[in-house]
């Protein structure tokens, strides 16, 4: 019974904490991009636009729902439900922190941790692919149709390389456990030096990290990848004939699908929730610094306001950060969400990285994709794997 | 608890696999057949063979199926229509299958008459660790010669892909 109950309450919790994330990374993204290029972007509604989310979703439902005609009506409605589940499923297995203590209970900042985890995720990325390619044949529009063509090719090719590079770290961790291979990263060479997979004998796994990057902004159809969905080509791709909360799930399951592989990224090579160096150098201290630094800048900027709203909006954000840091010092708030924010701040810079190249690169044109993945990326992940496991076996 | 998510999966398994012969369009048969796929890797778990499962999802559902529907809708296939059905098949179709389905079980119960019952969870040896030192050890031919086998296939595929281009 109590151990029905607290899933139930951390399942609730993963749920509203994963969706408030995936619509403000939407605010997140538009925020960088903007001031890459130089402007100021979302700005009307609420403080600095921060709430933008809430009425882009306000927008989103209340839009009259079109059902073209001649669609396919069985395959159409399903296929943002599909990609849209398929995108949220894979994060119950995602271990975000170490063991959690609150009231007397002890339990796992992880909704569930399956023995075949990591297959699980892999399993379920690649149903995903039918959201997309059934969503462009079931459209029954040319441009939608062939997004979803070049999405299902592009996600095959991409899914060898990327599976190559996820089994180089598993073959020094040893298990397919997501938890147990975060554990398995804990503890520090010479006293300082994390063993994080990237860091870590016999074989640092640097190459396989960014294979899996590349390969995961492939498979999250994100720039320079972004092919099926290229606005000059193809208008809007596999999704070009979905309006209001149909398009809506598919935007979701985008951002869902980056969160996902962001935090997979982190767990495998980056150490999951392993702090950066060792609490005896004062890793504790990180999270109160980058908090009272974060209110300091706010408070200077509400003392001196560029612009009229800032006088009162930021003196509010300033003492929340403030109060913050002030919260993370406490030790046994500090022991529970330490770990938490050791994940949350790897994977919110992977997150960031998207963004980043994002406002970067260019698209890369299809046959340019192809032949990266099959005649670059995918032997380079097989060296990569071949080197990893005679270094292991060599060792051992 | 197993006995409900048996049946009701069995059950999937089953219409879905009825579905893909009755639909007459080719991309919803390749559905129901994920259908079956999926359903079957459910009945994998339940029997407590995780790897097999997932392993059936990534592979059959998640990369077979993928290019079957791939290649469909890349060749915009329609509807099949359908013919008129030869009346030897109308009128002795079904009780030829259940004449089947009946030799098919005499049979299991003549020849198997003392094999145990399957229970929930029981399969041992069904862990990425046994598999693989299985795969390696006890069975290290069957596998290199499927490779083999794979890989000969893929060249004959590139064979009569290049013949056709000249």
């Amino acid at each position: 019974m109590e151990f029905f109950v607290i899933s139930i309450i951390k399942a609730a919790v993963v749920a509203f904490v994963l969706l408030t994330t995936l619509a403000y990374l939407q605010w997140v993204e538009r925020k960088v991009i903007a001031h890459i290029q130089v402007r100021p972007g979302p700005y009307r509604v609420g403080p600095h636009g921060l709430l933008q989310p809430l009425a882009d979703v306000v927008k989103l439902i209340t839009k009259e729902d079109v059902l073209p005609p001649h669609v396919n009506k069985f395959a159409y409605l399903m296929a943002p439900f599909l990609s849209v589940t398929m995108a949220l499923i894979s994060i119950s297995v995602i271990p975000f922190g170490d063991q959690f203590q609150a009231f007397g209970y002890t339990t796992w900042m992880q909704l569930t941790d399956l023995n075949v985890g990591l297959l699980f995720i892999l399993a379920i990325s690649s149903m995903g692919v039918y959201g997309v390619a059934l969503a462009g044949w079931a459209s029954n529009n040319k441009y939608a149709l062939l997004g979803g063509l070049r999405s299902s090719a592009q996600m095959i090719s991409y899914e060898l390389p990327m599976s190559l590079a996820i089994a180089a770290p598993l073959l020094m961790a040893n298990t397919l456990s997501l938890r147990e291979i975060v554990q398995k990263q804990g503890g520090y060479a010479f006293g300082f030096l994390p063993q994080w997979n990237i860091f870590q004998g016999p074989m640092p796994q640097i190459f396989s990290f960014f294979i899996f990057i590349i390969a995961a902004f492939a498979e999250t159809n994100r720039v320079p990848f972004d092919l099926p969905e290229a606005e000059n080509e193809l208008v809007a791709g596999f999704h070009v004939e979905y309006s209001s909360m149909k398009f809506a799930s598919f935007f979701m399951a985008e951002y869902a699908n980056m969160v996902t592989v962001s935090s997979l990224a982190t767990i495998l090579f980056l150490g999951g929730w392993q702090p950066l160096f060792p609490v005896t150098l004062g890793s504790g201290l990180v999270a109160p610094a980058i908090f009272a630094f974060a209110g300091i800048v706010c408070w200077y900027h509400a003392l001196h306001p560029a612009r009229r709203g800032d006088r009162k909006s930021l003196p509010v954000f300033g003492t929340i950060f403030l109060l913050l840091g002030a919260v993370m010092l406490v030790p046994s708030v500090a022991a529970n969400f330490m770990p938490l924010f050791w994940f949350a701040g790897k994977a919110g810079f992977l997150l960031f990285v998207f963004m980043w190249i994002r406002g970067t690169l260019p698209r890369f044109r299809y046959d340019q994709l192809m032949s990266f993945a099959w005649k670059f990326l995918f032997p380079a992940a097989l060296l990569n794997l071949l080197l990893t496991a005679w270094l292991v076996a060599w060792v051992s | 608890m197993d006995v409900i998510l048996f049946l009701v999966f069995a059950t999937i398994a089953v219409v879905c696999a009825i579905s893909v012969v009755v639909q007459t369009h080719p991309i919803a048969s390749a559905l129901s057949l994920v259908g079956v796929m999926a359903s079957l890797a459910v009945l994998y778990l339940l029997l407590g063979a995780e790897f097999i499962a997932m392993a059936q999802v990534v592979v059959y559902a998640g990369a077979i199926m993928v290019l079957f529907v791939f290649v469909i809708m890349l060749l915009n296939a329609g509807a099949e229509s359908k013919s008129g059905r030869s009346l030897v098949a109308s009128w002795l179709g079904i009780p030829l299958i259940i004449v089947f389905l009946g030799l098919m079980s005499f049979f299991a119960q003549r020849w198997l008459p003392f094999a145990d019952p399957v229970r929930f969870g029981a399969f041992k040896g069904g862990s990425p660790r046994d598999i693989g030192r299985a795969l390696f050890t006890q069975y290290l031919l069957p596998f290199e010669v499927v490779s083999v086998l794979i890989l000969i296939a893929i060249l004959g595929a590139i064979v009569l892909a290049r013949k056709e281009l000249d």
